[in-house]
C-alpha cells in the first residue's frame, strides 16, 4: 500500500519489514574518516564503545562493499570531489551520516577553504551533531538510521 | 630565549660572525627571540652561511602580508635552528608587493620545498629557483591567494529560519 | 542570496568586498620552468635522477593523454591522474600507483602517488591540501581568547599541546606569567595527552603492519585518558581548556584519584604492548631497517621529535627551550642510534612511560594557587562575582565581546608536542585579534621527508614508514 512511509507502494509490509530488518544488521561503513571526528568514530569501534555489537566493526575501504559512509570530518574544497567520487562507487542500498558540525554545516569553520555542510554534495540521511560528537552520540545516530530503515522511512 | 647578552659565548660568536660577514643584515631580538632583518638578494648567501657555522637545523618558512608598509607589502619568514648549540634564529626579508619575489632557499634546507609551496599558494610570492611551484593546499584550478589581506574570509552568509536575510 | 556558491571553488564575496580591486596575480613560473627535468624529492641527499616531462596539466598530477579517456569510460567520471608506463632508469617498465587520499592506511587524507619498478620505490609524491580548513585564515577573524578553539583543531590528537602553544606565544606578547599552578596543571594535561597520542599512534601501527589487535588494545588505555580529559576540561577531545593566562577551570576534586587510576592501568598496557611487539620476530621483520632517515636529512628537512631522536639526535625542546615549569620535573629523553621504524616504536614507548613519570611527579608537587593570573585586562573576573561588582561585569563584557586588545609585536613559540616541535609565529598589531598566525605543524616536515624515508623501498614497507611518521594532516593541512 503506498504511502509516506512507503512511496514505492509494491512490497507488502511483512516483507518490507523483513528487508528492513535485514539492511540494518552489520551496515558496513565505508573508512571516511577525514579529521578529528574520525578519531572519535575509531573510539565507536574500538573495545569500549563496540560497534561491533551491531555487526560494524568492519570498516571497509572498498566503497563497494560497504553500504554506510560516514563522513567524519570537515571537507575541503579539493576533498569534496573525492567525496562523490567515493559515494557514487558505493552501490545502492547506501546511506550516508554526517559526523559532526564540519561535515554537517560547515562547523566553526565559515571560510573559503571549506564545503559547508557535505549535503552540498552528497545526499544525507542522519545529522550528528558535535565537535566532535562522543561515541554515544555517533551511536545514537547510527541507531537512528537503522530506526529510519527499518520502519521503511527511507525505502531505499 | 633571554636576552643577548646571557647567551652562551658560543652562539653569540656565530652571530657575530654572520654579522661580520652581511654587514646589511640588521640583528636584534624581539620579546627574547634572535631577529635578523636581511635583504632579498642577500638571503640565499646568508642562509647558506648559517648553514656552515651551525645552524644546520630548518624549521620553519613562512610568509605575513602587511599591506601597508613603506619596505615592502609581504614578509618571508625563515626560521633556523642549532641543535648543538640550542640556538634559534629568525631571518625577516621584506618582499615588496609589486615584485613578490624571492629567490628559493631549496638549494640550501631541501626542507623549504612544501613551506615555500605553501607561501607561493596562499600569498602568491613566487621563488624563484624552486624546482617545482605549484599550489600545495588549495586545488590547482584556484584563483587568487586566501591569506592575503585584501582576500575575504569567504564566509557563507547563514539563514535562520524565522529572519528575512537581504541577499 | 546572489549566486549558490559552487561547491567546487567555494567563492562566495561577501557583499562588501564585490566593489574591491582584485589583488594583481602574483607572478606565475613559466610553464616551461615547470616541466623541466627536476627531482629535488631527493635533493642534497642523492643524485638527480632522469624523470619524463610532464603534460600540460601541471606538475601535481602524473598524466597520459592517450590513456585518459579510456579509463575515464571504465570509472565512469573524470579521474584526476591516471597510470603512467614509461621506461625507468634500468630500462624495465615503472608503474604510477596512487594511494589515497581515501585510504586504510594514510592516517588521514594524505595522497601519495608511488613510482614502482616491480616492487621497489623509485619515487614517491606526497599530495596534500585535502584537510585544508583555512584555519590561519580563521585565527585572524577571532580573538585571542578563541584562538584556542581553533589551533585546537589543528592537530587533533594533542589538542592541549597546540592550545599551550598559542596561550604561551600570547602571554609572551602580552608579557604576562601564569601562576605556578596554571603551570602544573598544563604540565599535567599536555603529558597525558602525549601518552593518549602515542597510545594510538602504537594501535595504528600495529594495525597497518597487520597487528590488528593493537588497534583494540591501544584504544582501550586511551579511554581512561579521555576519560580524564572528560572530568577536568568538560570534553574528550578539542577542549578548549589552556587558555591565554592559565587554563580555564581549576582541577576537580577528585583528580589525584583519576591520575592514580591512570598510572596504575597504562602501565600494565604499554607492557603488554611489549611483550607483544618488542621481540615479536614479524614486527621486527618489518620495521628493523625500514624507513631510515638519517640525523642530517632529518636537520635538512626539519623532521624533529621521535623520529630525529630515533636517529640519535637527543633534542627536545622541553630539555632545550623549557616552557610552562616543565624544567622541575626529572625525565628522561630516549634517543635512539638506528633511525629505523622499530627505533620510533621503541623511543615512543619509552616517551609513553617518561610522560607517565612527569605526570606522577606533578601529582605529587601540584602547588596551590590561582589557576589563572590575576590580570584583570587577560582573565575574565569569576562568575559569582557578576551579581556584585558593575566593574566586573564590564571588564567581563568586554573580555567577552571585544577581547582583550595584545601589544603589538611578533613572537615565535615552539613545544614539544608528541609529533615533534610545533610552532607558532604569532604577529599582532595592537589589536583583540591576531594580524597573523603560522602553526608550523610538525607534521608538515614529517609528510615531506617521506620521499627521502621510503627511498629504494619496498612498496610493502610505505605503510610500516607511514606510520611511524605519526602525521597527522590536520597539522599538514591546516
Amino acid at each position: 500500500m503506498a504511502g509516506p512511509a512507503n512511496p514505492s507502494g509494491f512490497l507488502t509490509t511483512t516483507l518490507q519489514k523483513a528487508v528492513g530488518w535485514a539492511r540494518t544488521r552489520s551496515m558496513w561503513p565505508a573508512t571516511f574518516g577525514l579529521a578529528c571526528c574520525a578519531i572519535e568514530m575509531m573510539a565507536t569501534g574500538a573495545a569500549h564503545y563496540d560497534l561491533g555489537r551491531f555487526g560494524m566493526e568492519v570498516f571497509r575501504a572498498s566503497p563497494r562493499q560497504a553500504d554506510l559512509m560516514i563522513v567524519a570530518g570537515r571537507v575541503s574544497q579539493k576533498m569534496a570531489p573525492v567525496l562523490r567520487q567515493i559515494y557514487d562507487q558505493m552501490s545502492d542500498p547506501k546511506w550516508v551520516i554526517s559526523m559532526g558540525a564540519c561535515a554537517s554545516t560547515g562547523g566553526m569553520f565559515n571560510n573559503y577553504a571549506l564545503v559547508q555542510g557535505v549535503d552540498q554534495v552528497v545526499p544525507v540521511d542522519v545529522y550528528v551533531p558535535g565537535c566532535p560528537p562522543g561515541p554515544q552520540s555517533l551511536m545514537h545516530g547510527i541507531l537512528t538510521l537503522q530506526e529510519k530503515i527499518r520502519s521503511g522511512e527511507i525505502a531505499r | 630565549m633571554s636576552d643577548p647578552a646571557s647567551l652562551p659565548d658560543r652562539a653569540a660568536a656565530l652571530l657575530a660572525g654572520l654579522a661580520e660577514q652581511f654587514p646589511r643584515a640588521r640583528f636584534g631580538s624581539s620579546l627574547g627571540d634572535q631577529v635578523v632583518r636581511v635583504e632579498r638578494d642577500d638571503l640565499v648567501a646568508f642562509a647558506s652561511a648559517a648553514r656552515e657555522t651551525g645552524l644546520t637545523a630548518f624549521v620553519d618558512l613562512c610568509a605575513v602580508d602587511y599591506l601597508d608598509r613603506p619596505e615592502g607589502r609581504f614578509e618571508v619568514v625563515v626560521v633556523l635552528l642549532s641543535t648543538r648549540l640550542c640556538l634559534r634564529l629568525r631571518l625577516l626579508v621584506a618582499v615588496p608587493g609589486e615584485d613578490p619575489q624571492v629567490p628559493s632557499l631549496t638549494g640550501v634546507f631541501p626542507g623549504a620545498n612544501f613551506y615555500e609551496r605553501e607561501a607561493y599558494d596562499l600569498f602568491g610570492i613566487a621563488f624563484s629557483g624552486h624546482p617545482e611551484l605549484t599550489r600545495l593546499l588549495l586545488p590547482d584550478e584556484w584563483e587568487g591567494h586566501p591569506l592575503r589581506k585584501d582576500h575575504p574570509v569567504g564566509a557563507v552568509p547563514v539563514q535562520f529560519k524565522a529572519v528575512e536575510q537581504a541577499p | 542570496m546572489s549566486n549558490p556558491p559552487d561547491f567546487v571553488t567555494g567563492e562566495t564575496e561577501a557583499p562588501e568586498m564585490v566593489n574591491r580591486p582584485a589583488p594583481p596575480p602574483g607572478p606565475v613560473p613559466a610553464a616551461e620552468e615547470r616541466r623541466t627535468l627536476h627531482d629535488l624529492w631527493m635533493a642534497g641527499t642523492e643524485a638527480p635522477r632522469e624523470v619524463a616531462r610532464f603534460t600540460s596539466e601541471g606538475a601535481q598530477e602524473m598524466l597520459a593523454e592517450e590513456q585518459e579517456p579510456i579509463l575515464a569510460g571504465q570509472m565512469g567520471a573524470l579521474v584526476g591522474d591516471d597510470y603512467l608506463s614509461r621506461p625507468g632508469p634500468s630500462g624495465e617498465d615503472t608503474q604510477v600507483i596512487n594511494m589515497g587520499p581515501q585510504h586504510p592506511s594514510t592516517h588521514g587524507v594524505l595522497r601519495l602517488q608511488v613510482e614502482l619498478e616491480g616492487e621497489t620505490i623509485r619515487r614517491v609524491k606526497p599530495i596534500i591540501g585535502y584537510l585544508h580548513t583555512g584555519m590561519e585564515k580563521t585565527a585572524e577573524a577571532l580573538t585571542f581568547a578563541q584562538g584556542p578553539t581553533n589551533v585546537t583543531r589543528m592537530d587533533y590528537l594533542s589538542p592541549f599541546h597546540e592550545e599551550l602553544c598559542f596561550s604561551l606565544a600570547t602571554e609572551r606578547l602580552l608579557g604576562v606569567e601564569v601562576p605556578p599552578r596554571a603551570q602544573a596543571i598544563r604540565v599535567l594535561m599536555t603529558e597525558v595527552n602525549r601518552v593518549a597520542s602515542h597510545l594510538i599512534w602504537v594501535a595504528t601501527q600495529g594495525m597497518d603492519i597487520g597487528a590488528l589487535s593493537m588497534m583494540l588494545y591501544g584504544w582501550r588505555e586511551r579511554e581512561l585518558c579521555l576519560a580524564f580529559f572528560e572530568r577536568v576540561t568538560g570534553l574528550r577531545m578539542n577542549h578548549n581548556y589552556i587558555r591565554p593566562g592559565g587554563v580555564a577551570a581549576d582541577l576537580p576534586d577528585g583528580w589525584e584519584d583519576d591520575v592514580a587510576g591512570i598510572l596504575a592501568k597504562v602501565p600494565p598496557g604499554i607492557a603488554d604492548y611489549q611483550d607483544l611487539l618488542d621481540d615479536n620476530p614479524i614486527f621486527r621483520e618489518r620495521t628493523v631497517g625500514v624507513g631510515v632517515i638519517t640525523a642530517e636529512e632529518c636537520r635538512a628537512y626539519g623532521v624533529t621529535g621521535p623520529i630525529l631522536r630515533a636517529s640519535g639526535v637527543a633534542w627536545d625542546l622541553r630539555r632545550a627551550f623549557p616552557y610552562s615549569g616543565i624544567d622541575r620535573y626529572e625525565f628522561e629523553v630516549p634517543i635512539g642510534n638506528g633511525g629505523d621504524v622499530y627505533d620510533r616504536y621503541r623511543v615512543r614507548i619509552e616517551e609513553m612511560k617518561q610522560s607517565l613519570r612527569i605526570v606522577a611527579q606533578v601529582a605529587e608537587t601540584m602547588p596551590p594557587g590561582d589557576y589563572r593570573t590575576d590580570d584583570l585586562k587577560v582573565t575574565p573576573p569569576p562568575r559569582a562575582r557578576l551579581d556584585q561588582s558593575m566593574e566586573a561585569l564590564i571588564h567581563h563584557f568586554k573580555l567577552f565581546t571585544e577581547g582583550f586588545k595584545v601589544p603589538a609585536g611578533e613572537v615565535y613559540e615552539a613545544v614539544e608536542s608528541p609529533r615533534g616541535e610545533l610552532g607558532m609565529y604569532l604577529v599582532s598589531n595592537g589589536e583583540a585579534k591576531p594580524w597573523r598566525l603560522h602553526v608550523r605543524g610538525p607534521s608538515f616536515a614529517h609528510v615531506q621527508a617521506l620521499p627521502v624515508m621510503l627511498a629504494d623501498s619496498l612498496i610493502a614497507d610505505t605503510v610500516a614508514t607511514l606510520a611511524s611518521a605519526d602525521p597527522v594532516l590536520g597539522d599538514v593541512d591546516r
